[in-house]
């Protein structure tokens, strides 16, 4: 489970830190270990300008919040929810899935997670804020381009 | 109904047979990841020993109806089962009588039970409860013990207060006068901790509830299991605790009162059962326990529990305490001399249960937990839904080992091995 790849990321975590400027910030907690990531979106012209996150987790949380932005960032905003949907389906494979590494990059590495259930929500905590974040961000300017 | 009492453990505890208290229970002859299963994750749930499985499958082969219902034998049989657990674990915890101990699903659902009928409580009553009067918990509470206090304080106005703690893991008292005092209500609180594996002072806080004539509710989820409990030593009001955390099946739980205080009490959940005369207009109730057992009850789980008591008995609480202590020596031994792992909690072997938490330097509890259930260890990781203490001590987490009257010296040492193994793969020692 604990792929060199991860513990690359855990140890030396990429765009950690939170910066501006930003549109949307979330909190996303996993209730039932503590883990947690305060996440930063700022998305510019349909495009995922920049990603930036503070939080604390254990490795699996915070490696694979430092894949997602990695893989997110400078993204189409349509591309990046597709990739996030690939990695979300590889979480949900149970081990069953072979991953494509032309579209999660390092995040094939996760793959060994998805046999562990109790590990799956460490592995989406940060996609999934980054997904939430995304949402609001691209909500409110589609908001504002109609008023 | 005769007890099946385990293998011959008895004698002093130096000769305390572990290895014959195993042999009852079979899954401890699993392996986990091609290891033997090194289980220690006791204070979140325990391992049932033949002699329970047997009198729970006994009782649904040969004596299961629904209680205190119907006329024909099987019912008349499950009737008096039911009710002779209720006997025996009344007697477990040193009650005057069996009529002050109530069924529940679950050590959760009893302090609601308490909550509530303070909540439904009529102006005047004793358990009325409103603005201005005050109900005090501590900062150790397991989230079961800690948020219906919470809603009961918002649903009727009514002050929560806490006991803080100390950095070495006690309730700090300096302040217990002022924050226990005339306006409060009911001062609930845990025995021993399920995460720092501190004991808590009984006497000190009850005699402090008795002069200003507050009520005592206390969380036995994590003493009962381990110790001799008698509730009138202890001087409480209100005393909980769990099945499955002493041998006994998940869905049981109870609620000890005394006999006053349950009488006057009003009802929690309402249904079958609880009532006396039911008319369309209105209902009475009935008397305690039936008036808190609304419903078909937990039946067989009840049986179960009755089989756990006699166990522990049968084995010795007192021998059992003895064990665990020198396992929990052990640990903490063992901790002290790891350098980059810290307790969580009292550090040594005074006023202290078998659950320890610890820390490891540089490595995340969920970390730690994987890595211990590759070697076979099972330990807890998390807040343990005890989260205001993870905060008290400003970690995100623990890692929790926590052992019982079947854990050996070889597996403590096991867990000390593997903690180790840990610290070397995340290049921490």
């Amino acid at each position: 489970m604990y792929q060199e790849i991860i513990l690359d990321h855990y140890r030396r975590p990429h765009h950690k830190g939170l910066r501006d400027p930003y549109d949307v910030e979330v909190h996303h907690v996993n209730p039932t270990c503590g883990d947690e990531v305060t996440l930063r979106v700022r998305v510019a012209d349909g495009v995922v300008e920049d990603v930036s996150y503070d939080g604390q987790g254990c490795s699996i949380s915070q490696a694979s919040t430092s894949v997602m932005t990695d893989l997110v960032i400078g993204k189409q905003v349509d591309e990046a929810l597709r990739t996030s949907e690939a990695f979300l389906e590889l979480m949900q494979s149970r081990g069953q899935l072979e991953p494509d590494e032309d579209v999660l990059e390092d995040g094939i590495a996760f793959a060994g997670v998805s046999r562990y259930p109790a590990r799956v929500k460490c592995a989406l905590l940060g996609w999934m804020a980054w997904k939430d974040a995304t949402a609001q961000a691209v909500a409110s300017s589609s908001g504002g381009a109609a008023t | 109904m005769t007890a099946v009492l385990p293998r011959d453990t008895r004698g002093s505890v130096s000769t305390y047979d572990v290895e014959a208290v195993r042999a009852d229970f079979p899954i401890l002859s699993r392996q986990v990841g091609g290891r033997p299963l090194v289980y220690l994750d006791n204070a979140s749930s325990s391992h049932k020993p033949r002699q329970v499985l047997d009198a729970e499958r006994d009782f649904v082969e040969q004596h299961y109806s629904n209680v205190h219902r119907g006329v024909h034998t099987l019912s008349q049989e499950a009737t008096d089962r039911y009710e002779a657990a209720r006997s025996t674990v009344a007697a477990f915890l040193g009650a005057r009588d069996a009529h002050e101990l109530v069924f529940t699903k679950n050590a959760t659902e009893a302090y609601n039970l308490v909550a509530y009928s303070f909540g439904n409580a009529a102006a005047g009553s004793r358990f009325a409860i409103g603005p201005g009067d005050e109900v005090c918990v501590t900062e150790m509470e397991h989230h079961s013990n800690l948020v219906p206090w919470q809603m009961l304080c918002e649903r009727t106005g009514a002050t929560l207060r806490w006991i803080p703690l100390t950095d070495d893991g006690r309730l700090d008292l300096t302040d217990l006068d002022a924050l226990v005092n005339e306006r409060t209500k009911v001062l609930a609180f845990v025995h021993v901790s399920n995460i720092l594996g501190t004991k808590n002072p009984v006497d000190v806080l009850v005699a402090r509830a008795r002069e200003v004539g507050a009520l005592t509710l206390l969380d036995g989820a994590q003493s009962a299991p381990h110790e001799v409990v008698d509730v009138q030593a202890l001087g409480v009001d209100f005393f909980v605790l769990t099945g499955h955390k002493m041998l006994a099946p998940s869905g049981i739980g109870v609620l000890w009162g005394r006999k006053e205080l349950l009488d006057a009490m009003p009802p929690f959940l309402g249904g079958g059962s609880m009532i006396e005369v039911v008319t369309m207009s209105g209902s009475t109730y009935a008397a305690a326990p039936e008036r808190f057992e609304a419903g078909t009850p937990v039946i067989s789980q009840a049986v179960a529990l009755a089989a756990a008591c006699d166990y522990l008995q049968a084995v010795g609480l007192d021998r059992i305490a003895a064990h665990e202590a020198q396992l929990t020596a052990r640990v903490l031994d063992g901790i002290r001399g790891l350098d980059g792992v810290r307790v969580i909690g009292p550090d040594t072997i005074e006023m202290r249960g078998a659950a320890v938490s610890f820390a490891i330097d540089g490595v995340h509890p969920h970390d730690v937990g994987q890595s211990l259930d590759e070697l076979g260890i099972a330990v807890r990781v998390g807040h343990h839904c005890a989260a205001p203490v993870c905060r008290r001590y400003g970690v995100p987490a623990t890692t929790r080992a926590s052992s019982y009257l079947y854990n050996s010296e070889a597996e403590i040492d096991a867990l000390l091995d593997g903690v180790v193994t840990v610290q070397r793969f995340w290049g921490t020692a």
